[in-house]
């Protein structure tokens, strides 16, 4: 997805230079505490650790591009080369306190056990995604007749990574299922921007361009 | 008849070298019989001596030491001349004022590894109850071994912990073996083209050199030194075998290609028309100048009995049980000695341990040997990870 400069209030990060990080970085920064321990699976360029680690934060990362892990070890960033389908089983119980899947979901070849994983290594999951039930995805499907593209999500049908799609509905339902406690959702419009809070949920799955989820694992009902 | 010339006898150096494994031209730590070094054989070895280079200066808080474990065929000598060949250090490239690692820094140590023949004990020193030299008398040693020397000469320098351990191939089994048995004396660990454990196939390949050593008739049994000789020519052979694996067909073939060595025609002899045999044969010439054959019978050895699992129950994540080293585990996509995949069997194993470990895979096609090499990814790599180390340690301030 491009870069997108956006200003949201965050402690900790001097503010004048929180317009070098993305919204949903942002945001996801503000959810992990201080001093925990993070796994940032499918972590790019490692901007989003560099940014936990100026808050105190202990962070890892897995990539599965061989030049996005190399440039993130020469900035002296902790992250190995692995892919999130196939890796995530090496990670022992309760390892870290979170783990972050930022806008690779869509990417998985199986998201639900990538989902159970990511709740089995951390205490806590912080899942980002693209929303598919986006307004202009509709519009694209239903006026278009094709599959839709935008500024975030510019591939084709042909040459995307991105092989599972969700709305943000789809993965509501997904959580309920397999039992995952939703402790806090936040829907980014198009320019990073968080929707209105007490927006209802089908306001979120039309408006919202991507979801922002801090998941935890519910407690065991008999 | 047809036209051999086998590889040419070295001239000079066999004194010279023979001088050098009990009187090197370095900084020596002697250690009497109250100090035996306890070796895995269950031999304990007194007295014994550990040759080793500097540079740079240790801190105050002593905190800035980083140790260099050297790879089979190479010696303490990283960053200086070479008092036998006269060549410059075999890793100037990363060692020096300004390079990854900073002797403006860091106080680097590069010690010779215990069974080596460039001034620590092992089979080319003499044996103080004979007189003579060890040759096959001398116990077999580990990797273990060599680390618990340098361990031992760690003490004496005053060093608790290191800042880094750092080595390539046998000497990144040597930094696997330094977290595994004092991980609190290592703060972070940066092994390079490595494995925890020899493959069979890389088994196979010692025993080729140790046979092509012992099958020269100057070997004598080992005791060619009585006799005055030195199997060179097997000696020479093993480096040649050794040699081709530490490449890679895609660098030969573009190193050498089918090109011919100072001729436009074919000899129909088997002398070196092919350039990539004048360069093995090279290869082989100069490395018996410098090398002990026996000495080079004995590492292959340690090399061989590698294998950290299997120390504990065979389960390699056991050996890193709640370590606090930060790890930089590096590859190289055409080393087919130590592939990648071991690699990532280290790492997976560091990860179940929760370790903080970084891990690279470079892409390049000089095979095992790109990190004696100028591959600057690697440098970058290298220069991050210790700084973030020292800074960690509150070495230095991180630079954002």
């Amino acid at each position: 997805m491009t870069a997108r400069q956006q200003v949201l209030p965050l402690t900790g990060v001097a503010s004048g230079r929180t317009e070098n990080y993305r919204g949903d970085h942002l945001l996801v920064a503000e959810m992990v505490e201080r001093g925990s321990k993070v796994l940032d699976v499918g972590c790019g360029d490692g901007d989003l650790l560099q940014l936990l680690e100026t808050r105190g934060i202990d962070g890892r990362g897995i990539e599965l591009s061989r030049e996005g892990v190399n440039r993130c070890v020469a900035k002296g960033l902790a992250v190995v080369q692995g892919d999130a389908d196939t890796d995530l089983i090496n990670y022992p119980d309760d390892a870290f306190d979170y783990v972050i899947l930022s806008q690779t979901l869509q990417a998985t070849r199986q998201p639900r056990v990538v989902l159970e994983n990511l709740l089995r290594i951390g205490r806590r999951a912080i899942v980002s995604f693209p929303n598919f039930g986006f307004w202009k995805m509709r519009l694209q499907l239903l006026v278009g007749g094709h599959m839709p593209r935008t500024e975030n999500l510019p591939a084709t049908w042909y040459d995307t990574p991105n092989i599972h799609f969700c709305t943000i509905k789809d993965f509501v339902q997904l959580c309920d299922e397999i039992n995952v406690k939703m402790e806090r959702a936040v829907a980014l419009d198009l320019y990073g921007r968080a929707l209105r809070f007490n927006a209802p949920w089908w306001f979120w799955n039309m408006f919202g361009e991507q979801g922002v989820f801090l998941l935890s694992r519910a407690e065991k009902t008999k | 008849m047809v036209n051999v010339r086998s590889i040419p006898s070295p001239a000079a150096h066999t004194e010279e070298r023979a001088h050098e494994a009990d009187h090197p031209t370095s900084l020596l730590a002697r250690f009497g019989a109250d100090q035996p070094l306890k070796l895995d054989c269950g031999i304990d070895l007194a007295p014994f001596q550990i040759a080793y280079q500097t540079y740079g200066e240790l801190n105050a808080e002593r905190s800035n030491a980083i140790l260099v474990c050297h790879a089979l065929t190479l010696d303490q000598h990283v960053a200086n001349l070479h008092p036998l060949t006269g060549k410059s250090g075999w890793w100037e490239i990363m060692v020096g004022p300004g390079r990854p690692l900073d002797t403006d820094k860091y106080f680097i140590i590069c010690s010779n590894v215990i069974g080596g023949c460039m001034g620590s004990t092992g089979p080319a020193s003499t044996n103080p109850a004979t007189g003579k030299v060890w040759g096959l008398d001398f116990p077999i040693i580990t990797i273990p071994d060599m680390v618990r020397a340098q361990a031992m000469l760690l003490d004496r320098l005053g060093i608790d912990t290191l800042l880094c351990v750092t080595g390539g191939s046998m000497g990144g089994m040597q930094v696997l073996q330094w977290t595994a048995a004092y991980p609190k004396r290592v703060f972070s660990a940066l092994p390079t083209a490595c494995s925890t454990r020899h493959s069979a196939q890389n088994i196979a390949f010692h025993e080729l050199g140790r046979q092509a050593v012992m099958a020269d008739p100057d070997w004598h049994g080992g005791r060619y030194v009585d006799q005055g000789t030195h199997p060179h020519r097997g000696l020479a052979v093993a480096r040649m075998a050794g040699h081709i694996t530490y490449l890679s067909d895609a660098a030969l073939h573009r190193k050498f290609g089918r090109r011919m060595q100072d001729r436009e025609l074919p000899t129909f002899s088997f002398d070196a028309d092919f350039q990539v045999e004048s360069y093995l044969r090279y290869q082989g010439s100069s490395f018996v100048e410098r090398f002990d054959a026996n000495s080079y019978l004995y590492l292959t050895r340690a090399m061989d009995y590698f294998d950290v699992a299997a120390d504990h129950d065979g389960v390699l994540a056991q050996a890193f049980r709640g370590i606090q080293t930060r790890f930089c585990v590096v590859s190289f996509t055409s080393d087919w000695l130590f592939p990648t995949s071991e690699s990532r069997a280290l790492v997976h194993a560091l990860n179940a341990s929760s370790a903080r470990v970084s891990f690279a895979e470079i892409e390049t096609d000089r095979g095992h040997d790109a990190f004696l090499l100028d591959v600057p990814e690697f440098f970058d790599i290298s220069r991050a990870f210790l700084e973030s180390a020292a800074a960690a340690r509150g070495l230095t301030k991180a630079e954002r």
